[in-house]
């Protein structure tokens, strides 16, 4: 690493270097950090006391419970899936296992708002599901259901892609050592896998919490965007934008902006760790 | 007798891994499974261990046993045993050992994932971690990691965690193979005094000849997913069954020529050796086999047969001097001479010689083990 610092300082003439640290750094200035500081200005200009209102408002009460409850819902359901995915793909050979894995990453490729469409056309009143639902008394599209659902999709991939490269690299040696040493599978899991892969686990968490919070698209098409009901913090924020109360969308825009700068800062952590166990993998 | 596979076949797909192997190993051995890759011999290991199965045996073979295919240890039926049932001590090429454990957590692994029915006491534990590590000479390593080991003493707390489990049958996959050639033969060494004091039945995968030859007590020479030979190092090495055999075990020179009444008779070189060891009598093409160190070089046509070459290389670095010699068909042929003799010789590069092998390996064609 230090070498090829060395090597570009000396190839390129200071004027080149400047330029580009410049536009870098203007570029995230104006574009990410300015923006970023104006939602925190604009939440509390209005003084704490509006802040504080806003937040504990009934509605926005109640965006910030739909929001936990549709993270609450789908990380875990994700990681479990991320899991099994991961395990069956780098410990067992099957026939269609690499269309399982590009499978994997449909709900990155395809537009949020399709994936909102798609469960209306299942789940909708008029889809193929929904009359059966309805006659049930079950109500999926534009109620929360579909929302914790929409959520799912859209973070599906995350555990599952940070997992499948790591499990792949590391192979099956350990694992087979501690079976022959007479470990059951339970035990090996806990504690041979489980340790192996337990940062890229929490960095993969950590992402697909970030998005499932953050999330707009999809949920707005499964959601009524009912006040109070079906609105999640991203789309209350919109509906309070939408009526003009500034000073409200953005304190709850602050929540989600901490949020993020939460998730970026515990990502650089964990980055580092995963860094660090892969210099102990070249090594052993 | 220890291990017993009887007539084991595995197939992936279109590949054969290993077509109908018979082999016993008896309790206390340690026998090395020799081969270049793909020959299956570390599939044979892994089916012993029940980390891979084998093929469901073909009834319709004419004499087909109800036990063909099956794998034995001390006369029991394995093949419904899991890994761990079968009390296997596995060593891995690659240590295989639990990175964010310590030296002693490693080793001491084995018995403590046991039922608490038939797991050792905490002290024992540590009495018989702490045994394991001397005899690796690893003593005050315990609390270190792997990372913070060299690859020597990886192989070593891998080798000690498989003896933990006190195994009937310890199983090295190529356990050397990773490291330097310096560090593998001294753990070549120590491997081999370690099997003197425990007489654990062993078996080895390698495909380095020399490793096999000098640690095993049997070597069982593999290729394309049969076994080639089995013998002594000893046997294998000077009495060699096949072309292969003596292909694979050292250099080689091969001569093409014909075979007629125990004589070989002129090919593309003209020589006419005598001494020839003729598995067979048929008289069709054949190649004859001569060791490099089976051959006298002299500077005068002393022998009627002896074959006319130049000096190309002489390399002087090791016990015998390895002298490369090109006839004047472009043959190149390799003669092994003590050094004393080479310089009795006092050969030059480009100088004119005379070659005859003292001793020489026919395999007719129709010859099969």
């Amino acid at each position: 690493m230090a070498s090829h610092k060395l090597k570009a300082d000396s190839v390129d003439p200071w004027w080149v270097r400047w330029l580009l640290i410049g536009a870098t750094v203007g570029f995230m200035v104006f574009l990410l950090v300015l923006p970023l500081g104006v939602i925190f200005w604009e939440a509390i200009r209005k003084g704490w006391g509006v802040y504080v209102i806003a937040l504990t408002d009934r509605s926005a009460r109640n965006a910030i419970m739909l929001s936990l409850i549709a993270a609450g819902i789908s990380v875990p359901l994700n990681f479990l899936f991320g899991l099994a995915a991961a395990w069956a793909t780098t410990k067992y050979s099957f026939p269609g296992k690499s269309l399982l894995i590009s499978m994997i990453d449909l709900p990155f490729a395809i537009s949020p708002i399709i994936a909102g469409l798609m469960y209306v056309l299942v789940f909708g009143l008029q889809g193929w599901l929904g009359a059966t639902l309805a006659s049930w008394g079950i109500q999926v599209i534009f109620a929360v259901p579909g929302v914790v659902l929409a959520t799912i999709f859209v973070t599906f991939p995350f555990v599952a892609r940070e997992l499948i490269p790591l499990m792949q690299e590391q192979g099956s040696e350990e694992e087979w050592a501690a079976i022959s040493l007479g470990a059951s599978g339970w035990q090996t899991f806990l504690k041979v896998t489980l340790p192996n892969i337990k940062w890229a686990i929490l960095y993969g968490v950590l992402l697909c919490n970030a998005r499932a919070m953050g999330e707009f698209g999809a949920v707005s098409v499964v959601s009524s965007n009912i006040r109070g009901r079906t609105n999640t913090i991203p789309l209350q924020i919109d509906a309070l934008y939408n009526d003009y109360k500034t000073a409200a969308a953005f304190a709850l825009a602050s929540i989600l902006a901490t949020l993020g700068v939460i998730t970026l800062i515990a990502k650089t952590l964990l980055e580092q760790k995963l860094e660090q166990q892969n210099v102990q993998e070249e090594s052993t | 007798m220890s291990v017993e596979v009887r007539s084991v076949s595995k197939t992936y797909g279109n590949f054969t891994a290993l077509r109908d192997i018979h082999l016993k190993i008896e309790t206390g051995e340690l026998v090395a499974l020799l081969g270049p890759s793909g020959s299956g011999k570390t599939t044979l290991l892994r089916i012993i261990a029940g980390m891979d199965t084998p093929d469901a045996p073909s009834t319709a073979t004419a004499n087909a046993d109800e036990t063909d295919g099956s794998i034995r240890f001390f006369g029991e039926d394995v093949a419904k045993m899991s890994v761990g049932q079968r009390r296997v001590g596995f060593v891995f090429q690659h240590y295989a050992l639990f990175k964010h454990m310590t030296v002693f957590d490693n080793i001491a692994f084995g018995l403590r994932v046991r039922p608490r029915s038939s797991r050792p006491s905490k002290s024992e534990i540590t009495d018989r971690v702490h045994r394991l590590l001397k005899l690796i000479q690893l003593e005050g390593f315990g609390q270190r990691f792997p990372m913070q080991l060299s690859g020597g003493q990886r192989q070593r707390v891998a080798l000690a965690r498989a003896l933990a489990i006190e195994p009937r049958i310890l199983l090295l996959d190529e356990p050397f193979g990773a490291l330097d050639a310096k560090v593998r033969q001294s753990l070549r060494e120590w491997l081999r005094r370690l099997h003197e004091e425990m007489h654990t039945t062993t078996v080895l995968v390698t495909h380095d000849q020399e490793e096999a030859l000098e640690v095993a007590d049997r070597v069982v020479v593999m290729n394309q997913a049969k076994i080639e030979q089995v013998g002594s190092p000893a046997e294998v090495f000077h009495h060699p069954a096949s072309e292969f055999v003596i292909d694979f075990l050292g250099n080689v020179n091969v001569f093409h020529g014909r075979i007629a009444g125990g004589n070989f008779q002129p090919g593309p070189l003209s020589t006419n050796s005598s001494q020839l060891q003729s598995a067979g009598t048929s008289s069709s093409a054949n190649k004859i086999y001569v060791r490099p160190h089976e051959m006298k070089i002299a500077r005068m046509k002393e022998d009627a047969d002896a074959i006319e070459a130049t000096v190309e290389r002489i390399n002087r670095a090791g016990v015998n001097a390895k002298i490369h010699l090109q006839t004047k068909q472009n043959d190149q042929v390799r003669v092994d001479l003590p050094l004393d003799q080479l310089d009795a010789l006092a050969l030059e590069i480009g100088e004119r010689v005379y070659f005859k092998p003292i001793q020489a390996r026919v395999f007719a064609p129709d010859y099969t083990i």
